[in-house]
């Protein structure tokens, strides 16, 4: 290693891959991911969430599972909670996963039509 | 009984060793030790070899050798029982497993049984003191331990 | 660049290794991969987590879960229900002594809240084989800092400012070293790391090299930039087989990285180090002894001065500190001096960590500020005395030190107060000990240490340890008179006065503060012929409760010695104490609790 560039360089590299460790970030993503979500596609769904964040670098999101949120016919959903607040997104793919990473993340625009909200109305 | 390690084979790789780290200064304590890697302890003939090779007289040799406890001029038995005496251990009642110990095998501390199967040695802090009171029978280890388990743990070997 | 979804951390450390964390990892690698989940999750093997009472230990992250205790059975239900399906597996996660309810995230643990950690502040987070891990987390950011931005006498001068003291035990300003080695006059000059950590019960040094072995590394390039040595040498104890393998691994890579070498970062500095192993001998430890040790002779101490600053190894200029030392190193470079300097007490400066065991419940590494008084680091970090036993002394500084009882344990730890309680900081040691431990026995285990670990150089510490162990020896065999405690006491401030070496200075602290505190119990041993405790074999008494017993005769059958008479059912049974040889089979043999030791 001839220069600090080089260091730095490694360092931006490796950090995105520790990141996990530091704990909870800020903005919390809770994706559902009990027998229910999985056979939904919730695996897909979570991995398109976190290689998006990776790519955009955004620094304050963790990225967990959890188990069944209780909406089977709903999943594969997931929630993002900021402090007190709670979004709940529900017949999630990858490609929406993506898009709620660049407007709820980035942008901190709720994604309306996604919304478990929405999908009740639409039921009841 | 213990196998035999004075071969010429080892002499060989003795021969290599010395040559290999003749020029590198203060080398001594690390030949001796990869040569008792080699044969298992440090008779009198491994010591004048390395004394001759190295162009260090024997009696500082001799010196080194009996100074550290890591060395030994007589070889041990197949299996090592180290029962660990650091403080950690010993307030947590490692004395009543070492006198257990002793009692199955016949050998007190620094001993080896006469057949060449065990060493037994009260050693220091191996820095597992989560697990006190503990002890190691070469590679295996076995921790928390109370005096009735020895019996059945010396049993296995 | 591989995407991970959570990370699984097992600990790698000697401790948990010794309980099969390999095995643990292997099989959660296979787990993972039967699940397909290899591409999501990564197992990570880390240094010590310091919680070795817990071990093995398992941490999940993002969520922090901490698993304890993990067996190879546990690890097919965390990966099935937490990894696979979020669901952490709530009988398997650590609970805290005294608390029903189990922690969430190691972030909100009793045992590392009140922690502050500095020198292992990696330990437990990072991969210690993989360097890019290590630059993760600023690894060789402060290396990169000194050698183009500073001067080697802005290097010292930051050293001097921070107020470290050394971690070995002697607690000399570290800034003063480094200040005096850059000055000596020499062509030549060495950088030496004193990794052999002697004392039981310390392990801190171990876990920074199993854990954050870069750190070591990076720290010896700073000091040789620093005094002007392009050469350093690690002096490791042979007890540490995985410490000398991380640390070769760190070594050889950031010889591959250009971090060790030739021309480091383009600054025209060359540096490179070795490990030598030592081969069993405490007083290595003490520093003309190791530097003698590392030229390859018989490590015994000599006279200061000269000291090694003057003449050290081959007997060049030599800069010698401890490995904890060492690893505060880039923290005050890149967090300055005056941040170091804001934590601690006015004399001692920064944290310090304690390797906390004996009777005690959170056996393990802890680290945290100067300053922090003995009962919060024992009872709040350490989770207080299992099994309700009431607490007695806590020993500090290994065989050097001495045994602090509870009247002092308020005191704020620091190496000034710990002196001036007749004990020492040493490297860290701490041991616990309960009411059942007898203090005079404990005396008589540290002499029996230094007696052998005395290298015989001097009179004073050769006989004078010698003879302290005989009038101990007489006194738990129940033959000693008022005469040998006054007679100990004495003999042990001579030792103290006239040794050459730190080991002969400091092997009295366990008796004298032994005496000092707790002298009932030695006059219970010389006047009363009786051991308090119930140690001490050759005081021991067992006796037959009458109103306890129920004539059953259990106890007669099982005395080895047939030394117990009674009548089954009639008679209530007694012992001879003549010929009772205080093997203990009656005590464990009787079913209802009818026989006392005393």
């Amino acid at each position: 290693m001839k220069t600090i560039a080089e260091l730095e360089a490694i360092r931006k590299k490796a950090q995105d891959d520790v990141k996990l460790r530091s704990g909870s970030g800020d903005v919390r993503v809770v994706v559902g991911m009990a027998t229910c979500g999985i056979a939904a596609g919730a695996r897909p769904v979570m991995m398109a969430m976190i290689d998006e964040i990776n790519k955009r670098n955004l620094q304050n999101v963790t990225v967990t599972q959890t188990g069944c949120i209780g909406a089977c016919r709903l999943e594969p959903m997931l929630e993002v909670y900021e402090g007190e607040d709670k979004t709940t997104y529900v017949k999630l793919t990858p490609e929406l996963a993506r898009q709620i990473v660049a407007e709820h993340l980035v942008n901190g625009r709720v994604l309306k039509g996604q919304t478990i909200g929405v999908f009740e109305k639409e039921e009841a | 009984m213990p196998k035999e390690t004075m071969t010429a084979e080892n002499f060989q790789k003795l021969d290599d060793l010395i040559l290999q780290e003749k020029e590198t200064k203060g080398a001594l304590i690390q030949v001796l030790q990869k040569a008792q890697d080699i044969f298992g302890y440090l008779p009198i003939e491994v010591q004048q070899k390395i004394s001759k090779g190295l162009r260090i007289p024997m009696s500082e040799i001799y010196g080194v050798v009996t100074f550290y406890s890591q060395f030994n001029l007589e070889p041990k038995g197949d299996y090592m029982i180290s029962v660990c005496m650091g403080t950690a251990c010993y307030v947590r009642n490692a004395q009543p497993i070492l006198d257990e110990i002793s009692k199955f095998t016949g050998i007190k501390s620094g001993e080896t049984t006469p057949d060449g199967k065990f060493s037994l040695i009260a050693c220091r802090c191996i820095g597992a003191c989560g697990l006190a009171p503990i002890i190691t029978i070469n590679e295996d280890v076995y921790g928390r331990l109370t005096v009735e388990e020895i019996k059945g743990i010396m049993e296995k070997y | 660049m591989e995407l991970y979804r959570s990370h699984v951390l097992v600990c790698g450390g000697t401790g948990c290794v010794s309980s099969d964390a390999f095995k643990i990892i292997d099989l959660f690698e296979k787990e993972l991969e039967k699940h397909g989940l290899e591409k999501e999750v990564k197992v990570v093997q880390t240094g010590c987590f310091g919680l070795c009472e817990a071990g093995p230990i398992v941490i999940v992250y993002p969520e922090g879960s901490f698993y304890s205790q993990v067996k190879l059975d546990d690890v097919t239900r965390i990966t099935e229900e937490h990894l696979m399906k979020g669901r952490i597996v709530q009988d398997l996660i650590y609970k805290e002594p005294g608390k029903k309810e189990a922690s969430d995230s190691i972030n909100n643990m009793g045992f590392y809240k009140k922690q502050q950690r500095v020198a292992l502040r990696n330990c437990g987070v990072i991969n210690p084989e993989i360097l890019e891990e290590y630059i993760a987390y600023d690894g060789y950011a402060a290396l990169a800092k000194v050698l183009t931005e500073m001067s080697p006498e802005e290097v010292v001068e930051t050293v001097k400012a921070s107020g470290l003291r050394g971690r070995g035990g002697g607690g000399f300003p570290t800034g003063l070293k480094w200040e005096f080695t850059s000055k000596a006059e020499g062509d030549i000059k060495y950088v030496a790391c004193n990794a052999d950590e002697g004392d039981p019960g310390a392990f801190m040094d171990r876990s920074v090299l199993e854990g954050d072995p870069h750190a070591l590394v990076e720290s010896m390039a700073i000091a040789g930039y620093a005094v002007g040595a392009e050469y350093g040498f690690v002096y490791v104890r042979a007890e540490y087989p995985i410490a000398v393998k991380r640390l070769q691994i760190a070594i050889d890579q950031a010889r591959e990285n250009g971090l060790l070498g030739e021309d480091i970062f383009g600054s025209g500095f060359n540096f490179d180090m070795e490990i030598r192993e030592g081969a069993g001998a405490f007083v290595c430890g003490e520093e003309t002894a190791l530097i003698k040790s590392i030229e390859g002779g018989r490590g015994m101490p000599k006279v200061r001065p000269p000291f090694p600053a003057q003449k050290g190894i081959f007997d060049k200029p030599t800069l010698l500190n401890n490995v904890e030392t060492f690893a505060n190193i880039p923290q005050i470079i890149l967090k300055g001096a005056d941040w170091f300097a804001g934590i601690g007490t006015e004399k001692s400066k920064g944290t310090k960590v304690f390797a906390l065991g004996g009777k005690i419940n959170n056996t393990g590494l802890l680290e945290i500020p100067m300053g922090t008084t003995l009962r919060e680091t024992i009872f709040e970090v350490g989770g207080g005395i299992p099994n309700g036993k009431a607490f007695k002394a806590v020993q500090t500084g290994g065989p050097s030190g001495g045994c602090i009882p509870d009247a002092h344990l308020d005191t704020p730890i620091d190496f000034d107060n710990l002196i001036s309680l007749g004990s020492m900081m040493g490297s860290g040691g701490m041991i616990v000990m309960d009411e059942d431990n007898c203090m005079v026995d404990v005396a008589r285990f540290f002499l029996d240490f230094t007696e052998e670990e005395s290298c015989g150089k001097c009179t004073p510490c050769r006989e004078g340890t010698k003879r302290m162990h005989e009038l101990l020896d007489k006194i738990t065999e129940g033959k000693g008179t008022q005469q040998d405690v006054d007679k100990l006491e004495s003999l042990a401030k001579t030792i103290k006065s006239a040794s050459l070496c730190g080991l002969g200075q400091t092997a009295p602290n366990p008796v004298l503060s032994t005496i000092k505190y707790f002298r009932n119990e030695y006059e219970a041993h010389v006047n009363d012929k009786k051991c308090p405790a119930g140690v001490c074999q050759a005081l021991l008494q067992f006796l037959v409760i009458p109103e306890k017993c129920k004539k059953c005769g259990i106890c007669a059958a099982k005395c080895p010695v047939d030394c117990i008479s009674g009548v089954k059912g009639k008679e209530v049974y007694l012992i001879d104490q003549e010929e009772c040889i205080k093997c203990g089979a009656c005590l464990e043999a009787c079913p209802f609790d009818a026989i006392k030791k005393g």
